[in-house]
């Protein structure tokens, strides 16, 4: 489903990791795991298109994400590092507005979807007077309200309690079963669901490899 | 374009419309502050120039005009600061409605609850200003179509220092240069109009310059938002 050929990322003058490869097929569910600072959010922005790679492709469905990111953006959930909810506003129009730009959903839907998150009774509180877990369940919820065949989950369990990770890990699953593919971030294991792991650490490159690793791809 | 996609960019617009006009009535300071400043400028000339009609009247049309230039700058340079910060922007990038849309609203909203109380609000300041009332109908005209154009030039600067720390200044500097002119035509329909000359080739560019922007400056907007989340 998702390809990523190659790819490589520079921070300053430290590559963080190169020559990663990973593919995603549907029904599969990826973990990537890795020390902190080894560029695991790096990966899944650039996985989304938001940042670039300084070297490598994206393919979606065989072909370059560049080319296709309407149809690309269309089957992709992403649930980045921050929140990515306005304080403000409730966790109904919250939801309202981000769904709103994928697909319409109907309120019943995301009344439906906040009570599944355990957040019955405080979906007209402003999201700004919620516990981390809570936001984090807001969040959360727009994984029962998309039809996203992609999902790309930063540090999914961030501040979730034990009974949010099974609720998670029981909706990866589902999603898994019905032929989507999810690619997530975290530092706990994730017993629930079958799942595979990729350790980001295997392509770092070594310092003293850099100017071979260069010399490899120059041919100079 | 299919008509089910022209349904969903309406559908986004009114939503990022409705979502804006809700966030300001939580966050009240963000729009009576370009307010204040606006009125707290102009009626400080009389006192520091002294109360004579003769010169007020001569130097009203430019305090005016720099005074709401001023306050729509600083209003703006925050405009996508906390979609940046609480990750709201990365998902207006990664939906599947056009981001240039998402952000045309915004600025729409931010038209409506800073410029347009700016505009109802000028006609009083003229009158502290010694403004002939003859001119007041080519003040609020130059006032309505220049905030467009100020509005949606200032969004590109906005979006160009969202990342950095300590934007505000780099905003003024980069988009002084695209508010001069805007100026110069709003300050002259006034002056013009106090004195009983046309006004109607000032107001044609004034509003030549709004379309303008409104048909380019959105992606030009989209665009420099890309390029601050992509460094992010």
């Amino acid at each position: 489903m998702i390809e990523a050929r190659d790819l490589a990322v520079m921070r300053g003058e430290q590559v963080l990791f190169a020559k990663l490869d990973l593919s995603l097929s549907a029904g599969e569910v990826m973990r990537v795991s890795g020390p902190n600072g080894s560029g695991k959010t790096t990966l899944l922005r650039i996985l989304c298109g938001l940042t670039e790679a300084d070297a490598g492709d994206v393919l979606w469905r065989d072909k370059p994400v560049k080319s296709q990111r309407l149809e690309f953006q269309q089957s992709l959930l992403f649930l980045g590092h921050k929140p990515g909810l306005t304080p403000e506003l409730s966790a109904r129009e919250n939801l309202n507005v981000l769904c709103g730009l994928q697909q319409p959903v109907s309120d019943g839907e995301i009344e439906g979807a906040l009570k599944a998150a355990g957040l019955d009774g405080r979906l007209d509180q402003p999201v700004l007077t919620m516990s981390a877990g809570q936001q984090q369940r807001v969040k959360l919820a727009r994984m029962l309200l998309s039809s996203a065949q992609l999902w790309i989950l930063d540090e999914p369990l961030t501040s979730l309690d034990s009974d949010g990770q099974e609720w998670l890990e029981k909706q990866l699953d589902n999603h898994a079963a019905k032929g989507g593919a999810a690619i997530l971030t975290t530092h706990q294991e994730l017993s629930g669901c079958n799942i595979r792991t990729l350790d980001i650490s295997r392509f770092k490159v070594a310092a003293g490899d850099l100017e071979s690793y260069f010399e490899g791809i120059t041919g100079v | 374009m299919s008509e089910l996609a022209q349904a969903g960019i309406v559908a986004t617009f009114l939503s990022i419309l409705r979502r804006e006009l809700k966030l300001t009535f939580r966050r009240r300071q963000q729009w009576l502050n370009p307010l204040f400043f606006f009125v707290i400028v102009v009626t400080l000339f009389p006192m520091g120039v002294g109360p004579s009609a003769q010169i007020l009247s001569v130097i009203a049309p430019g305090v005016i005009w720099v005074a709401a230039l001023l306050a729509m700058l600083l209003s703006l340079d925050t405009l996508f600061t906390s979609e940046y910060r609480d990750g709201t922007l990365e998902q207006f990038i990664l939906g599947s409605q056009p981001l240039s849309i998402i952000v045309l609203a915004k600025v729409a909203a931010h038209w409506i609850v800073s410029a347009l109380p700016l505009v109802v609000l000028s006609p009083l300041l003229g009158l502290l200003m010694h403004l002939e009332a003859r001119a007041l109908p080519g003040l609020l005209a130059s006032l309505v179509l220049g905030t467009v154009t100020l509005s949606l030039l200032g969004a590109i600067g906005a979006g160009l220092t969202v990342g950095l720390r300590y934007g505000s200044v780099l905003v003024a500097v980069l988009v002084m240069p695209l508010y001069v002119p805007v100026l110069i035509f709003g300050s002259s329909v006034v002056a013009n109009a106090s004195s009983g000359q046309p006004i109607e080739a000032q107001l044609w560019l004034l509003a030549a310059l709004a379309m303008l922007s409104i048909t380019l400056a959105p992606w030009a907007i989209a665009a420099s938002l890309r390029v601050a989340v992509a460094a992010d």
